[in-house]
């Protein structure tokens, strides 16, 4: 329940036409802050669902395959640089990209990311982040710009900050996992 | 079976998705916002408003003007140091061929340079024209006189302009092709050979 009204909250606030205006202005607050917020928000949302609509979900989302499908296609269109400056210029478009992450990228995401086990995060985790830095180090390095509606240095900044975030979030997952490992080598048998 | 149904929805899931990511970037052949346009307009060539135009010499005219004639246009401004100033390369280049190496038969290319700042005057346009070695006839450079008549062009060409908050643009360009009907045809990238201009401006003008 408090999740439903948190994600709610949280699709709100960023529709604000003040909240949209300075979050798109710049590409790196629209890449990194709004889009993974609106994503965020759905997950909050379907974490909170009630137990009997989430095992109706989970009939058709055995070991959260269709239900991670979901999320990499949605959150990949949501990387075209076609796509930042398309909801721009467009308000259907625009609509959609806050309907579409809530609803068809955070969501799926939170109600199948623990059953994919192990095995499945790893997966997903080792094609994502290698593809995030890509693009990131593409953005910043290539003498190409790739939004007409952006400025090349903040397709530079965007990059560089895409670039640093995987990075970052391969540090830390690296970290987690050598942690675990040495508590459970630590353990007494 | 939960398998059962999880494999048929992840089947819906993948064709729904990859149809619409299909048609997002058409036919994965638009990533970017340009590449789109260029996809858009070779396959529907697009009217060009009429819109009163004041070249390097103050003489005022307009595309309809040139009347059926091949017309490749550019859209620059004068005090441009990058990008521009390698399209008005090209259009050298091409112009130089144009000129030296015969058009074997066909009209030879106009070539209209349109000016997006409204800083250029045509004493400004014509110093530019000097720069380029251009004749000021089957080169021109124009401005459009009104700003709101000048907005209407770009939307008309998807041209989109932002001032970088340090007195210079950052803008898509490319070089544009005109139909027999005075229509935007096909955009080419800027390095495009020369030769591949002439050809593919023939190619849309029979």
């Amino acid at each position: 329940m408090m999740g439903g009204v948190a994600g709610a909250l949280i699709v709100a606030l960023l529709a604000l036409p003040a909240s949209r205006e300075a979050l798109e202005r710049l590409m790196i607050t629209h890449m990194l802050v709004q889009i993974p917020l609106l994503a965020v928000a759905g997950g909050l949302a379907a974490a909170a669902l009630p137990d009997n609509w989430k095992a109706r979900i989970a009939a058709w989302n055995d070991r959260g395959i269709s239900g991670i499908l979901m999320t990499l296609i949605v959150s990949s269109w949501w990387m075209v640089p076609r796509a930042l400056d398309w909801v721009l210029v467009s308000p259907v478009m625009e609509t959609v990209k806050f309907v579409s992450l809530p609803l068809f990228a955070g969501a799926p995401l939170a109600l199948s990311w623990r059953k994919l086990g192990g095995l499945g995060r790893g997966f997903v985790i080792a094609n994502v982040l290698p593809m995030w830095a890509v693009v990131g180090w593409l953005y910043a390095a290539a003498p190409v710009r790739v939004c007409n509606f952006y400025l090349v240095e903040q397709q530079v900044v965007a990059g560089i900050g895409l670039l640093t975030a995987s990075l970052a979030l391969a540090l830390a997952l690296g970290g987690r996992a050598l942690l675990l490992t040495s508590a459970q080598l630590a353990e007494p048998h | 079976m939960p398998w059962l149904r999880t494999a048929a929805a992840s089947l819906v899931v993948c064709v729904v998705g990859g149809a619409l990511l299909w048609r997002g970037t058409d036919g994965f052949r638009a990533l970017t916002s340009e590449q789109a346009r260029r996809v858009s307009i070779a396959r529907n060539p697009r009217a060009v408003p009429v819109v009163a135009l004041e070249d390097q010499d103050g003489t005022a005219f307009t595309l309809a003007a040139y009347g059926g004639e091949p017309v490749a246009l550019e859209f620059i401004y004068t005090q441009c140091v990058s990008v521009c100033a390698m399209l008005s390369e090209e259009f050298r280049r091409i112009d130089r061929a144009e000129r030296l190496n015969g058009t074997a038969g066909r009209e030879r290319l106009n070539l209209v340079s349109i000016s997006f700042d409204p800083r250029d005057t045509p004493i400004r346009l014509r110093e530019y024209a000097a720069r380029y070695g251009a004749d000021g006839r089957h080169w021109r450079f124009a401005r459009v006189r009104d700003t709101r008549e000048l907005a209407k062009l770009l939307r008309a060409f998807d041209i989109v302009v932002i001032p970088d908050g340090r007195g210079d643009y950052q803008h898509n360009a490319a070089i544009h092709l005109l139909d027999t009907g005075g229509r935007l045809a096909r955009v080419l990238d800027i390095n495009v050979d020369p030769g591949e201009v002439a050809r593919t401006a023939a190619s849309t003008w029979r």
